[in-house]
């Protein structure tokens, strides 16, 4: 009996195993000097780990008395999750490097907090979902405060556990409500107890305070205070971390508590999600635009995207579930993308983030610009590029859903959005002069890793690699 | 007779004081935490009550979980807190201020 269970917890098991023997060969094998093979080692088991993940068998398996949830949905999520934070780290250790950083405990903070996010994808239990969410946060707070003699790094990462602890706090007192109401922390037994009509109203709170926690880790207006503050005093590959994996995990979750443990009443919260995406497209796309930072406009951009991709889950049916996750898959591509373009910014081997230093970037570095307007189309969601082929899937599931003046409006949101990527293409293609060139960009791993990604936005609108299909079925068994 | 709901009563008010503590505080990054800690004990209240009076051992263990969790997020928070302190050279939270926008 046990040994079937753990069975199904196979990967997360060898990942925290992995992570803790890193821990113990770190401190006593070399500290600092093994942080780079270490780094190329944890994205090696991601990726190993993402095979083992979708390699492994096809029905939903269920453990620990359906506390933990392996099916499709879980799978699909664990891969983008995996090899998010694969790619991650390997783009890394330059910036480490430059900034003195090469930490050993880097790699195995972000393994730990992967753990924590594969546990979040299929936790079935309002238990697994909370110490999932915890380890996964825990390890974020300390990797955010990394740059522990900067203020901005530390000011980030203090800002980010007093935020994020207090969502936990949200989270947890809607747990204890559900739990009382309904009589037991298993999603199945909560969504037994959610009726249609003769719904608690203690079930309810709980239900929005749940809500509320989990739109504070998407980073989903009005919960989006962090979002910009630890996005600019976070390093940068910390950042493009934080803009990725964690962002698909909790989106997962979200689609995951709503479907699983609240399917009965999706009337209810279909309303409430419907409101934070339109107020997050919307407030993204404004705030944005007074940005001079291009680590705070990343922000704000992921704000808003988080707003588009909640608006499939708010269609509320398994055709807006399977759109949410091919425009997260999408999302995540183009922000690695964005990211490594950003790690690339450097003036005499010192980081820079100002949005101005760009101007006539495409006379310095014509490759570099050329990709970095592919990826800013996309993110605007400029017709023949893949970032509107995500929207369009959203799109879609809104209006199967009757909820076509959000459709409307979230395009208005885009086009106002639309601006502030345009503005960077303008000042890299037709700015002034600049006073001191960027340095030439010489690390062979950002800049592929940049051309990669582009080279997926393009090839992409005429096949994604299955993944839409892939979505789709993963969506097919978390709605039933 | 102390029904179920004095105890929710209870946990209720002590989730508020929390949350009052985390916005209208404006003196001591401490007394944060304290919030913190405050809106997870309420937490606890609320699961130990219904878990006695449903007979049910689950709201227990949660609580066993949350408690443990609790102690990682206060170690960690007051980390944060001293290398923020040694930048700073303050713990005040009008001074937690570098970035804004």
């Amino acid at each position: 009996m046990i040994q079937a269970d753990l069975n199904v917890i196979l990967p997360e098991i060898f990942l925290s195993l992995f992570a803790m023997l890193a821990l113990l060969v770190g401190v006593y094998g070399g500290k600092d000097r093994l942080s780079v093979p270490l780094i190329f080692a944890t994205a090696g088991i991601f990726v190993i780990l993402a095979f083992m993940v979708s390699g492994s068998s096809n029905g939903t398996q269920i453990a620990f008395k359906s506390m933990f949830v392996n099916d499709g949905f879980a799978r699909f999520s664990k891969v983008l999750i995996l090899i998010a934070a694969a790619v991650v780290l390997i783009i890394s250790p330059d910036y480490l490097r430059s900034c003195k950083l090469l930490n050993f405990e880097y790699p195995i903070l972000i393994a730990l907090s992967v753990v924590g996010m594969m546990v979040m994808v299929s936790s079935g239990d309002l238990m697994s979902l909370y110490m999932g969410l915890e380890l996964q946060s825990l390890s974020l707070y300390v990797v955010a405060s990394m740059r522990r003699d900067s203020l901005k790094s530390t000011e980030a990462g203090l800002k980010y556990f007093v935020l994020g602890a207090l969502s936990s706090g949200l989270l947890l007192y809607g747990a204890s409500l559900c739990y009382g109401y309904a009589g037991t922390t298993n999603f199945e037994g909560i969504i037994a107890a959610v009726g249609d009509d003769n719904t608690d109203v203690g079930l309810l709170i709980g239900l929005v305070l749940i809500l509320s926690g989990l739109a504070f880790k998407v980073s989903a207006v009005p919960f989006h205070m962090w979002t910009p503050d630890v996005y600019e005093g976070a390093p940068t590959p910390v950042t493009a971390f934080f803009a990725t994996a964690p962002k698909v995990a909790a989106m997962a979750l979200f689609a995951r508590v709503m479907h699983d443990a609240f399917g009965g009443i999706v009337g209810d919260w279909q309303q409430i999600i419907t409101l934070i995406s339109l107020l997050s497209m919307y407030l993204g796309a404004i705030a944005a635009i007074g940005q001079n930072n291009i680590k705070r406009l990343m922000a704000y951009s992921s704000i808003a995207h988080m707003g588009y991709a909640l608006m499939g889950l708010a269609s509320g049916t398994a055709v807006g579930v399977g759109a949410m996750l091919t425009y997260m898959a999408i999302y995540v591509t183009m922000n690695i993308g964005t990211f490594a373009f950003i790690l690339t910014m450097e003036r005499e081997g010192q980081p820079v983030t100002d949005i101005a230093s760009l101007s006539m970037l495409s006379r310095a570095e014509p490759a570099k610009a050329l990709a970095m307007l592919v990826l800013l189309f996309s993110l605007a969601g400029i017709p023949p590029s893949l970032g509107f082929f995500a929207k369009w899937g959203v799109w879609n599931a809104a209006i199967n859903a009757d909820l076509i003046w959000l459709v409307v409006a979230s395009a208005l949101a885009s086009a106002i959005g639309a601006y502030y990527y345009l503005r960077i293409v303008y000042l890299m293609y037709f700015g002034q002069e600049p006073q001191e060139a960027l340095d030439q960009c010489r690390a062979p791993i950002l800049s592929s890793v940049m051309g990669l990604s582009a080279m997926i936005m393009v090839v992409g609108v005429v096949s994604l690699f299955g993944i839409e299909g892939a979505a789709k079925e993963a969506a097919n068994t978390l709605v039933r | 007779m102390i029904g179920l709901e004095h105890y929710l009563t209870v946990a209720a008010t002590l989730f508020v004081i929390g949350i009052f503590g985390l916005f209208l505080n404006r003196k001591n990054v401490i007394i944060l935490l304290m919030s913190v800690e405050l809106i997870l004990l309420s937490v606890n209240i609320n699961l130990v009550a219904f878990s006695s009076f449903a007979q049910d051992l689950v709201g227990q263990v949660f609580t066993l979980l949350v408690l443990t969790v609790a102690a990682a997020e206060a170690a960690i928070g007051l980390a944060i807190l001293v290398s923020f302190f040694r930048n700073r050279g303050t713990i005040a939270v009008e001074d937690v201020n570098v970035m804004k926008g």
